[in-house]
């Protein structure tokens, strides 16, 4: 029989062959007979009053179909909501105009959309609506937004303060008696994903039978029929949303945006296909950015190196409105991760989330997990320095033993399995650790400055279970759907309601498949990103697609092989119970020969001439998969820098990452994850930040001001894997998705401030610059 | 502000179009919207991100930075010309056999500056070929798979007789010029 390539194999990606050869189909891609082309009039304005809007120039723009403003679609598009509510936290969800009415509240707010028959003159038009602003005074920081005499940007939110919420066991007291005590504060600041598909949208309506179709670039699209089924006003059963290949989301496709909702309201309206696609300065200002979090931390412990407790206060910069899943980032996938891998009694959170006139943020890859992994890692740190011990001594001291799990943390998690010393005795041997220590003190002496940092985490992965949605305040289920289709022929496909936008799924899904029903993934398709054809999904992030999604699979095929053991067992003349499924044929136990293949049984079971009494006729199985728990990736990073005193610039000479995602389906996209992952989370130390002027004008609106990280930054980075399989899912499975980003930040910027340590440099403000690191060595502390 | 159509004659992956289109179309709308070849992607307005890459006259230009008129009776190759499913450009099979891409929106024109950069220089290093990239980006895949993509596409070009090579580097899979 064919060969089966199955779970751990490095299976070329069967979504490859359309996407080399340029027939994949992106949104931007869809041309649909008498299309429209849309074009989103923004404010400059940080915060302004709207005064009054002249759309008569636009309107007699050659080409021009229609202008909408916030006036016009009242009553039809109702405002976006936020759908992550955090209990206990007094969470004020201010209404989100689809386009500003009176008042726009950041550099990017719509206040107009033009649409005409072609994409230059719907430009041009847009340029002609005229606006009258009132400027108003305006923030981008989020300190200064919650302090006296800030301007207010919702009535309804007094001090800015859009939520308060907090977690923990930490007191006052745990501190005030502790040994040690190192306080620090952390900026994390702004990024901006830039997924390299940006976004864009296509509506298509039929007026006769009320159907809409929205093809968009998004993570979730199930979570975008529904939530725009209420802005919309259109009912589900009529509200289609595909997003069948999507160029990266990172986070940013999460998030039920105005832009789609007013393409879906013009299409409606003009009964004529409307296309809108953002570029990619537009992408900087209408898309949530991620991060941006001031956050003052305390770690408390021993002159032995026993760490006793942590905690933060953090304030995150929300943006002008709560963005769809915004609320949950700094809070639950923040605070509850904060004690990382380590045993500490003791751990508290306490957030402020706050309005700005800046774009909202929202999830940004690795999505609050970085910004706790950041400043834990990096207080580790700073505790060992200050206790005069080896950083990697301080880990080994303080990781949660393996004989330990499930173990309960600080926060209330229950982690389901890991062996963290294991990935941390890896990634040091491979490393050459001791080998390094000893070169660093040779170079130092020729005035050569390298260094080695190091980053032990843990991260909250595989979103689920649906209860704990609930009780952390998500307005959704965190499930999976999964259908198994085999077809007369024995070939299958599959329908999930996972939303994959460059992981690889089609591939590490059919491999799952094809595993478990022993035929060549050739004979597998899956099928995503359509609302149509896939009764639910919850979409992919949170590195959930794996461990939900491909469970759901698991438990759908494996109620497959059931199902037709018993169609062969009734063939075979035996007992269901005295047959197995056995490298792809079902066998009598103990007599091979009396078999019969996967496929003789597929064919019976849709002929149904003769089935066993009570089965049903077709072959086809289905789950709607609630997993039991989160599960827990872990790690350990290391990073070899050198850094060039006389000019701050930073090398990378060595990057060593293992990691642990419980079983691997495909080792090959794996590794991909991680180097991809490890990019951005680089990204984050040494390149990229937004940076708004007190205006609230932000001022790395393109790619020219903005630093995206490009191929000749890095040196080959040399990745492993452990395997530590997860009690809590049928595969055994965990997220790889977010891994690299979470690690790789503190990783390079401990190897930085481990490379400075001759200087008395503590600290540098994220992004590295060569000019800060400069500034830093000559002052022999902080550079800002 | 409806400026004056222009008629241009083009030719794109050996087939050659004669359309009207404006003076101020960019030569990677002409591609998309007035021939409907979507293979080449729009990531920037900053002629930064390289996704816009194709061939012109066999050799890598951003098409976001071309005007159409300006293309006007010369060649231009883009992804859908670079190679079909069968038989593919070395370059497409070093990316599909070492996962050079994941959402691969920035492929198409990754392929084509790894053509240009392979014309160049047929053998490169390692250092030589992330030089090489300098003028994309990918968001996904960290560049180190596309970088071993392009180190087995070179090895490839290197088992092929020379005659082989020189259709791949331009694209040109039969008769040629
Ligand atoms: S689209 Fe041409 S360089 Fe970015
Ligand atoms: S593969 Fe997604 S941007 Fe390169």
């Amino acid at each position: 029989m064919a060969e089966v390539q199955g779970i751990g194999v490095r299976v070329k990606r069967k979504e490859d062959p359309r996407l080399i050869t340029g027939e994949g189909r992106y949104t931007e891609d869809i041309q649909l007979p008498g299309m429209l082309y849309a074009e989103v009039v923004r404010s400059p304005h940080a915060h302004a009053r709207i005064k009054r809007i002249d759309t008569t120039a636009a309107l007699s723009s050659p080409g021009v179909v229609a202008v909408f403003t916030g006036a016009d679609i009242e009553g039809h598009v109702a405002p976006i909501p936020t759908a992550w509510l955090p209990p206990d936290s007094d969470i004020k969800t201010t209404a989100h105009p689809a386009l500003a009415v009176d008042r726009v509240r950041y550099v990017g707010d719509g206040v107009a959309m033009v649409v005409a028959d072609d994409r230059y003159r719907a430009r041009d038009a847009a340029e002609l609506v005229k606006v009258e602003y009132e400027p108003l005074p305006a923030t981008a920081d989020q300190e200064l937004a919650m302090g006296e005499g800030a301007p207010l940007l919702h009535d309804d939110a007094p001090g800015n303060i859009a939520f308060h919420w907090r977690a923990g066991n930490a007191t006052d007291e745990v501190f005030e008696q502790a040994e040690v005590v190192v306080r620090h504060r952390f900026r994390q600041q702004r990024l901006i994903p830039n997924p390299m598909e940006m976004r864009a949208a296509v509506a298509e309506y039929n007026r006769s039978t009320g159907d809409l179709t929205l093809y968009s670039t998004s993570q979730n699209p199930h979570i975008h029929r529904f939530l725009l089924s209420g802005v919309l006003g259109i009912p589900e059963h009529k509200l289609r949303v595909i997003a069948t290949d999507v160029g990266g989301g990172f986070g940013a496709k999460i998030a039920c945006y105005p832009d789609e909702a007013l393409v879906c309201h013009a299409a409606r309206v003009l009964n004529r296909p409307v296309k809108w696609s953002e570029d990619r300065s537009e992408h900087f200002l209408a898309t949530t950015h991620g991060r941006d979090h001031i956050e003052d931390v305390e770690i408390a412990g021993k002159q032995d190196g026993t760490i006793t407790a942590i905690r933060v206060r953090a304030i995150a910069n929300m943006g002008a409105y709560l963005s769809t899943a915004a609320p949950g980032v700094p809070t639950i996938l923040f605070g509850l991760i904060v004690p990382g891998p380590y045993r500490i009694p003791y751990a508290g959170a306490d957030v402020y989330g706050v309005f700005t006139n800046t774009t909202p943020t929202d999830a940004y890859r690795g999505a609050g997990r970085p910004e706790a992994t950041y400043l834990l890692e990096r207080m580790v740190d700073l505790f060992a320095a200050e206790i005069g011990m080896d950083a990697v001594a301080v880990r080994q001291k303080n990781l949660i033993p393996s004989d330990q799990f499930p173990y309960e943390t600080a926060m209330g998690l229950s982690y389901d399995s890991g062996n963290y010393q294991l990935a941390l005795h890896n990634a040091l041997e491979t490393a050459d650790y001791e080998t390094l220590r000893a070169t660093q003190a040779e170079l130092r002496k020729e005035g050569k400055y390298l260094g080695v940092g190091v980053t032990t985490y843990v991260e909250i992965c595989g979103l689920g279970p649906s209860q704990v949605a609930g009780a952390v305040g998500f307005q959704g289920g965190l499930w999976e759907s999964s259908t198994v289709r085999v077809h007369p022929t024995g070939k299958v496909t599959v329908f999930t309601g996972a939303s994959p936008h460059g992981q690889g799924e089609e591939t590490t899904f059919a491999q799952i498949v094809a595993d478990k029903l022993h035929i060549p993934v050739e004979d597998v398709e899956i099928v995503h990103g359509d609302t149509a054809r896939i009764s639910m999904g919850w979409g992919t992030y949170g590195s959930r697609t794996t461990p939900v999604g491909g469970s759901a699979l698991a438990v759908a095929t494996d109620r497959v092989v059931e199902k037709a053991k018993k169609i062969a067992a009734h063939m075979l003349e035996a007992a269901p119970e005295d047959v197995e499924f056995v490298d792809g044929s079902f066998q009598v136990k103990g007599i091979p020969t009396k078999s019969t293949s996967f496929h003789d049984v597929t064919l019976q079971a849709y002929l149904a001439w003769n089935l066993p009494a009570g089965v049903e006729p077709a072959l086809e199985g289905q789950a709607f998969y609630d997993p039991t728990n989160f599960t827990y990736s872990f790690g350990t990073h290391i990073c070899v820098v050198e850094v060039e005193a006389e000019t701050g610039q930073i090398h990378l000479r060595r990057y060593i990452a293992v990691d642990d995602c419980g079983r691997v389906i495909n080792p090959m996209i794996a590794e991909g994850q991680v180097h991809g992952g490890i990019v951005q989370g680089i990204g984050q130390a040494l390149y990229e930040g937004a940076v708004y002027d007190d205006q609230a004008q932000l001022l790395t609106g393109s790619f020219m001001d903005y630093a995206m990280p490009r191929a000749n930054f890095f040196p080959r980075f040399e990745t492993s894997f452990t395997e530590t399989p997860s009690p809590h899912n049928p595969l055994g499975v965990k997220g790889i998705g977010e891994t690299g980003t979470i690690a790789a930040t503190p990783t390079v910027v401990n190897a930085v401030m481990d490379a400075l340590r001759p200087f008395g440099v503590k600290d540098i403000q994220m992004p590295l610059s060569p000019e800060r690191v400069w500034s830093a060595i000559r002052n022999g502390g902080s550079a800002e | 502000m409806a400026l004056e159509k222009t008629s241009v004659t083009i030719t794109v992956n050996n087939d050659t179009y004669t359309r009207d289109i404006e003076p101020r179309q960019l030569l990677v709308h002409f591609l998309r919207d007035s021939l409907g070849l979507t293979g080449t992607h729009i990531g920037c307005d900053t002629s930064q991100c390289g996704a816009c890459t194709v061939l012109l006259n066999g050799d890598p230009v951003k098409s976001c930075t071309v005007l159409t008129v300006q293309a006007a009776d010369q060649e231009v190759t883009t992804v859908e010309g670079l190679g079909t499913i069968e038989e593919l450009h070395p370059v497409q099979q070093g990316f599909w056999e070492q996962h050079g891409l994941q959402c691969g929106f920035c492929t198409p024109g990754v392929m084509i500056t790894a053509v240009g950069l392979l014309k160049q220089n047929p053998q490169p290093t390692e250092a030589e070929i992330r030089e090489g990239l300098e003028g994309v980006i990918c968001r996904c895949t960290g560049y180190q798979n596309i970088v071993r993509a392009i180190q087995a596409a070179a090895e490839q070009f290197d088992a092929t007789p020379a005659q082989t090579q020189a259709a791949a580097t331009t694209g040109v899979t039969e008769g040629g010029e």
